[in-house]
């Protein structure tokens, strides 16, 4: 026997060692997602945004939700911002999605505190929208109506409500998607809604 | 009462797989024969325990006994009988049952059938058995339990997901599990032998025909399963590498490997440490298979019950079997010695091949369904990995492997040399060009190649064969003489690979599929593919639990009917769902196929499929099922067959 | 925060009709572009991009109404001779890479794209190191066998 014979032997043990250490480091994987996943700092159908951090995207001003207000495009929104010099939230929602009336309270809170909401409703009729907002409260400073869902499709929208955040820059800073939670308005937007104040 | 029986029995068969994991390890590692022998009759136990209890479970369902929680939300009174006894592996807990029962059932299987083996053996497979028993039931008891009860009981069920009303998705799951759970034999196995320190080719003996038993329904389960997505979800496709599918790909590549590399260890004595590793990543693929999916990490189509803390639960249980056996392995593995030296050109170096082939395959695929977790958890970054990758990746390993799979065979054991295996073939390779090169005419190049590959494949497969019966060599009669001295499992494995080779042409015929989307009124004509379509008639029609709108369509091809076919939408009032009917006209050669989309302005709309061959895709899987079974009768293989010691080389001497 | 989980899992709702995938994808014909040609890039396109709204589904697959809109935006980009490239560019920047169902060549999936090239080489390194294995030299033959065996020479 050489004196090549434990070397050997050891990297046998060490090759046989392998799909254990394998198998340890995709069970410790699967632990730490699953862990975000019960924190919920990981969902695994939700999409991220790749516009946050970028301007927000140009479109031609949306039609009016009834004739008595103007709507808007983005050249209102970045006036809007340049002029008042604080963040503006916009919020897509619709009057037929169920899960946006479980945020409605939530976006009258914050516009009860001095928030300003732009909302665009997404594939809606005004008529329904309208009948909506006079129930339930209408926390939106500003009112438009994206009839074919083509100016959601540029701001990366793929479910009704979504919230986005913007700067006073123009720029996205924030975005979330599904109804914002007492919790997420508390956590998340508020503090942010001051660092970009 | 009865749910509480059933109740009871769940914790009775914990106690009982207990008893089952602990006496028999003990009694196998003192030499006790008492200890030994209880192995089976606690394999009989739990079985019986676990049989009462699922009794119980489908007692409750078919009564309609809305009491029982699981049986509130997942059935209706209305619902045909078929659903309600197959409705209880429609949903998380009676699926976690299911998948118990027949764990039970396979400990039972090895001490009713294992009678031949070393008491040791046998006592520490079963052993093993029951402690994996255990862990699952006792997940069913605890954080599974299909049998809590609901106070006050609706009046009415939930009714279950109307897609799953089906008849190929009722017994796609029995037959799947049957497959992941029957890996466990080969597992227990494997870890018996680890514990016992040795592994030689009787080992290898007594391994195969449950892998290969276990083989045969994966495969049937996952044809099964693809089936069903083809003819329920209408959009004409039949595996789209959602994560679930790939979770019960693994296993099957995996398995596939096994079921060559035991032949390996039975007729050369070689290549043990990575036969015994395969049967442990088989059954560990399996796990992830059945619970990983349940957990929702995975973002998959399938939405089992996500609940993270059962996720843990899961987790904590899989890293306690797996990770038991995968310490057992780096542990007592290097003990084993390696033996069997042989050539790269020989059957058992095809067979290398083959496994190196299949594992890397099942790696690819294991990689790219995990890959978006790992870029989320270590980089942050969200990407998708869908059927584009998978096509492409898993492409350039399957073509070698079809190669492969038809040169191995031909190769003799120890040392092979090439040229006259290769000239054997000359002829399957030349009808394969031929295929290839005719498609080319009317396909694009990749469904061509898989015309090629198929041809090759099937007549390849029976190559060894016409050459065993000396066919055009010798007269007629004395060939066919010859035939019935084939041994089965020659036979098993002939059909086996010309299976694949008709899955294959059904995969390379979908590529060439036709199909249209178009709205027409009533009495209009459409063609497609040669056929004309007339659509004769819009009506209603009801149903037991459900309303159906149907669309009768008129198929002709040179005047000629060919079909009437009805597709169409039923809306299920309970569930508030909408689903699609497809309708499926097939000569075997081609499916018609239609579905029924909205009503706009007197129009249906209509999407028209001439799918060739599609039909191959599972009938292939079967022809390859049923090779496996043929394997499994050949008398050499058969479960307590007198056991004999691998043929000594000596011998031939 | 688990509550979060439940409402997003609602979000989903409103736009995909049938919770277990179920929906199919019957655009209005309409739409289908009139070239053939073009048709069939369209839908080769189609078929690279996640649909947002039933994620494991092609657009082309999906019948989300999302997966309808963006199938429309394919085509008008098809019909005004965009690259698959450049339309595959315009999903991205609104949707991120997540849309790809074929995800890029770049460092991050380095890996992935070289799985079944990693694959192969670790199958020939174990083979390679398994088959470098000194083996136990062949058991001498008991004498019994050598009887027989020198029986054999005899005959």
């Amino acid at each position: 026997m050489s004196d090549a014979a434990p070397a050997r032997g050891l990297s046998r043990r060490a090759l046989l060692g392998i799909p254990l250490v394998a198998a340890a480091a995709a069970g410790a994987g699967f632990y730490a997602l699953l862990r975000r996943m019960e924190a919920g700092h990981y969902d695994p159908h939700a999409v991220d945004n790749p516009l946050v951090g970028q301007a927000i995207p140009d479109f031609a001003p949306l039609p009016a939700q009834d004739p008595a207000t103007t709507g808007f495009g983005s050249a209102d929104l970045r006036a809007a911002l340049h002029a008042t010099g604080r963040p503006i939230l916009v919020n897509f929602f619709a009057s037929w999605c169920v899960p946006c009336r479980i945020e409605h309270p939530q976006l009258m809170a914050m516009a009860g505190a001095g928030v300003a909401i732009w909302g665009i409703a997404y594939k809606d009729q005004a008529a329904d929208a309208a009948k909506l907002l006079g129930e339930d409260g209408d926390p939106y400073a500003r009112l438009a109506r994206d009839e074919n869902g083509r100016v959601s499709i540029d701001w990366g929208l793929y479910g009704v409500p979504e919230t986005f955040l913007i700067d006073r820059a123009g720029i996205i800073r924030g975005h979330w998607a599904g109804p914002l939670a007492p919790e997420t308005v508390r956590d998340e937007v508020s503090p942010l809604l001051r660092a970009h104040a | 009462m009865i749910p509480e029986l059933g109740h009871f029995a769940l914790a009775l068969a914990v106690v009982i797989a207990a008893a089952q994991a602990v006496l028999p390890l003990i009694g196998a590692a003192r030499r006790d024969a008492v200890l030994m022998a209880s192995a089976p009759s606690l394999a009989f136990g739990q079985l019986a325990a676990l049989a009462l209890s699922f009794g119980a479970l489908l007692w409750s369902s078919v009564v309609s006994d809305f009491s029982v929680y699981n049986i509130a939300e997942n059935s209706q009174s209305l619902k045909p009988l078929l659903y309600k006894i197959t409705g209880i592996w429609g949903d998380h807990e009676g699926s976690i049952l299911l998948w118990c029962l027949i764990l039970a059932l396979c400990g039972a299987a090895v001490g009713a059938f294992g009678r031949a083996l070393p008491a040791t053996v046998r006592a520490r497979v079963i052993g093993v058995l029951g402690a994996t028993s255990a862990g699952f039931v006792l997940f069913s008891l605890t954080v599974s339990n299909p049998f809590v009860r609901l106070w006050p009981p609706p009046w009415e069920g939930q009714g279950m997901n109307p897609l799953l009303e089906d008849p190929g998705l009722a017994f796609h799951p029995p037959i799947l599990y049957a497959g992941y759970v029957g890996f466990s034999i080969p597992f227990a196995f494997a870890l018996a032998a680890l514990i016992e320190g040795r592994v030689d080719a009787a080992w290898g003996r007594w391994v195969r025909p449950w892998a290969l038993a276990a083989w045969a329904c994966l495969t049937g389960g996952i044809a099964l399963g693809s089936w069903w997505s083809y003819y329920v979800l209408g959009w004409g496709g039949y595996w789209f590498w959602d994560p679930v599918e790939n979770a019960s790909l693994l296993p099957w590549l995996a398995g596939t490997a096994l079921v060559h590399s035991a032949i390996v260890v039975e007729k050369r004595d070689a290549l043990k440490i990575w036969t015994v590793l395969l049967a442990i990543g088989t059954f560990s693929l399996s796990l992830c298979g059945t619970f990983l999916v349940r957990s929702g990490i995975l973002n998959s189509v399938h939405a089992f019950a996500n609940d993270p803390a059962r996720g843990v639960f899961i987790l904590v249980l899989l890293a306690l079997v797996i990770g038991t056996a995968l310490v057992l392995f780096a542990w007592r593995a290097p003990r084993l010695q390696p033996t069997g030296i042989f050539a790269p050109l020989s059957r058992e170096g095809g067979l290398v091949l083959n496994n190196i082939l299949l594992c890397s395959i099942a790696a690819v695929v294991f990689t790219g369904t995990t890959y978006p977790l790992f870029a989320q958890l270590l980089a942050g970054a969200q990407i998708s990995v869908g059927a584009p990758f998978f096509n492409a990746a898993v492409l350039p390993l399957a073509i070698p492997l079809f190669v492969v799979m038809v040169v191995g065979p031909m190769l003799s054991w120890k040392r092979a040399a090439l040229a006259p295996a290769l000239i054997r073939l000359w002829w399957v390779a030349l009808a394969a060009l031929a295929a290839g090169g005719f498609a080319t005419f009317h396909a694009a190049l990749f469904p061509a190649l898989g015309f090629a590959a198929s041809v090759w494949l099937i007549l390849g497969a029976f190559v060894d064969i016409i050459a065993r019966i000396g066919l055009f060599r010798l007269p007629l009669a004395t060939s066919l003489a010859r035939l019935g001295g084939i041994p089965l499992a020659a036979w098993g494995s002939a059909i086996a690979h010309a299976g694949m080779g008709i899955t294959v042409a059904g995969i390379a015929g979908m590529a060439i599929a036709e199909h249209r989307i178009v709205a027409v009124t009533v009495g209009e004509t459409v063609d497609l593919g040669g056929y004309h379509w007339t659509l004769e008639d819009l009506h209603d029609a009801p149903g037991p639990n459900y309303s159906a709108r149907l669309a009768d369509i008129r198929v002709t091809h040179d005047g000629r009917v060919i079909a009437v076919m009805s597709p169409g939408r039923r809306s299920y009032p309970l569930q508030r769902t909408t689903t699609t009917e497809t309708a499926i006209r097939t000569n075997l050669f081609r499916d018609l196929y239609a579905v029924l989309g909205e009503e706009r302005d007197g129009k249906a709309v209509l999407r028209l499929h001439v799918n060739y061959l599609a039909p191959w895709i599972w009938l292939g899987a079967l022809v390859m099922a049923a090779g496996g079974g043929l394997s499994l009768a050949d008398r050499r293989l058969r479960i307590g067959a007198p056991l004999r010691r691998a043929a000594a080389p000596v011998v031939t001497a | 925060m688990i509550r979060r989980l439940i409402l997003l899992a609602l979000l989903a709702l409103p736009l995909a009709s049938a919770p277990l995938v179920a929906a199919l994808a019957i655009s209005d014909p309409a739409e289908m572009l009139p070239d053939p040609k073009q048709e069939a890039r369209a839908e080769a396109i189609g078929r690279q991009l996640r649909c947002l709204v039933c994620q494991n589904e092609s657009i082309e697959d999906s019948g989300a109404d999302l997966a309808r809109d963006l199938r429309h935006i394919v085509r008008q980009h098809v019909a005004a001779g965009e690259s698959n490239k450049e339309i595959i560019a315009w999903m991205v920047a609104r949707y991120g890479d997540f849309v790809r169902l074929r995800p890029p060549f770049e460092p991050l999936t380095w890996l992935l794209w070289a799985s079944p090239a990693l694959a192969l080489v670790g199958g020939g390194v174990i083979v390679a190191f398994a088959s470098r294995q000194k083996r136990p030299a062949p058991a001498p033959l008991s004498v019994a066998e050598q009887r027989k065996l020198k029986d054999l020479l005899k005959s």
